[in-house]
Parts: structure tokens; C-alpha cells; sequence
């Protein structure tokens, strides 16, 4: 007779998910994001210096076309659901109340969806120009 | 006596960051984090601008006003150098990833330039921007 050499069961063995249930998920959308962010953050700092001075017209007309709002969009995207997975690491770092972690987990959710969203709702009015 | 009470063993707890002398590595990846949180409500800035931009002249004026204004441009400053920081450290963690860069040298030498580079390249964009908007007002 074998003893068992695993407390946990071969389900759990073969998910490999981990006392968190998600997994190297977090890691990967990390790192997968972090990479995007890269080109993109150059991409808008060249952006953000082509606007510099031009009144709201200009900036209206270079920020609403095709390309220069898809660039936005995606650093926007990108940038926000970095946010949101480095904030929550922060506070499950700091916060040990368990309340009052759970209460600021939400609030992090809520704040980078709300941002995201507002700077994304700025793009697309000036593209469709509504 | 079989039932005496004994004391919670004094085991030792696990050093922290005040057990430490400051190290650059260690600086910098407290840096990375405080970055990173700044960053953080730093793109609610994004957020005004986009929204001005798509709201029209008077919106947009406000905006400009906020950002030409001492203390918008010393937070924005701020806000470059953080992102150009995060960027780099960011990157350096990526070459982590694949195990390379953690001999002694390479660490220290990795730091310096992350914390040189972010300066470096800050002040070369903020000229960049200064000589596009036609020279320092």
C-alpha cells in the first residue's frame, strides 16, 4: 500500500490553481499587460508632444482620428487593468483587516473601470464626433 | 508538576526593511511600487484632459490653464518622471523574468541605470516638449 503523497487532490494537482484559485493568472496578466505597455506609453508620449500648444481644435482633430484614437484606446485599456492589478497587490500587501481590504479591493475595481472608461468616452466622442 | 504553563516561545520573526542597510536595489524597487501607486491617480489627469479635449474650447482652456499653471506643471513633471521610472523598472523586472541580470554587478548596474535613465530621459522629453510648445513661457 502507498501513502498518499500529496495532501492535495489530483484535481486540484492537475488545475495547478493554487491557494488563490486563479492560478499564475495574476502574474501573467501582469507581465502580459506590462509588455503592451510599453510601445504604447511610447507611442502616446510622442503623441502628447505633437499636441503640445495646439488649441482644443487641433488637439480635438489629432486625438478623434483613426489611428492616433486606436493608440489611445489600447494605452487606455492597458494601462488601467495594469492599475488594477498592481493596486490589489499593494492592498493585499498593507491592508489585513479583512473588511477593510475587501472594501478597498472593490474600490480599485470600481476606480479603474470609472477611469478607464471616462478617458475612453473622451476618445470615442471625438471620433465619432457627437 | 505535569501541568505547567509555559511561555510562548520566543522564535524569531523575520527581518524587515528597518533590519536593512538601504541598498539602491532595494530603493529602487520601493520606488517602483511608490511610482506605480502615483501613476495610479495620476491617469485621472488622462482622464480630465481627454474629457476637456472631447467637451470643447472652455473645457479644454481649464484644462491648459491647470497644466501651465506651478504647481500642474511641477505635478506633471512629477508624473513623466514617475511613468519613465515604472517603464524602465518594469523593463528591468521583464529581463528578470527570463533569469538574467541578478549577479551582483549586473543588479547594481541595472539600478543605476534605471534611476539615471529616468532622469535622463524626463529632462530630454520635457525639453522636447518645452521646444515644441515654442520655448519656456
Amino acid at each position: 500500500m502507498n501513502a498518499p503523497k500529496h495532501m492535495r487532490t489530483p484535481l486540484a494537482r492537475v488545475l495547478g490553481r493554487g491557494a488563490a484559485k486563479s492560478g499564475t493568472g495574476h502574474f501573467w496578466h501582469q507581465r502580459l499587460t506590462a509588455v503592451a505597455n510599453i510601445p504604447l506609453t511610447i507611442a502616446v508620449v510622442i503623441i502628447l508632444i505633437t499636441l503640445l500648444g495646439r488649441n482644443q481644435a487641433a488637439a480635438a482633430q489629432i486625438l478623434g482620428s483613426p489611428t492616433v484614437a486606436i493608440i489611445m484606446l489600447l494605452f487606455i485599456g492597458s494601462i488601467t487593468a495594469h492599475m488594477k492589478i498592481g493596486m490589489q497587490v499593494i492592498i493585499e500587501d498593507y491592508v489585513h483587516d479583512e473588511s477593510a481590504k475587501l472594501t478597498l479591493l472593490m474600490a480599485n475595481t470600481f476606480f479603474t473601470v470609472a477611469v478607464g472608461l471616462a478617458a475612453a468616452f473622451g476618445i470615442l466622442k471625438l471620433s465619432f464626433g457627437v | 508538576m505535569m501541568a505547567d504553563t509555559r511561555a510562548p516561545a520566543e522564535r524569531p520573526l523575520s527581518p524587515h526593511l528597518q533590519i536593512y542597510r538601504p541598498m539602491l536595489t532595494m530603493m529602487m524597487s520601493i520606488v517602483h511600487r511608490i511610482t506605480g501607486f502615483g501613476l495610479y491617480f495620476g491617469t485621472l489627469i488622462l482622464a480630465w484632459w481627454l474629457i476637456a479635449a472631447a467637451s470643447g474650447p472652455n473645457a479644454y482652456a481649464k484644462f491648459e490653464w491647470f497644466a501651465g499653471s506651478l504647481i500642474g506643471r511641477l505635478i506633471l513633471f512629477g508624473y513623466t518622471w514617475a511613468l519613465i521610472h515604472h517603464m524602465l523598472g518594469g523593463i528591468r523586472h521583464l529581463i528578470w523574468d527570463t533569469g538574467r541580470g541578478f549577479g551582483p554587478s549586473e543588479r547594481e548596474w541595472l539600478a543605476a541605470a534605471n534611476l539615471i535613465g529616468s532622469i535622463a530621459i524626463t529632462l530630454v522629453l520635457w525639453l522636447v516638449g518645452l521646444l515644441a510648445m515654442g520655448g519656456p513661457r
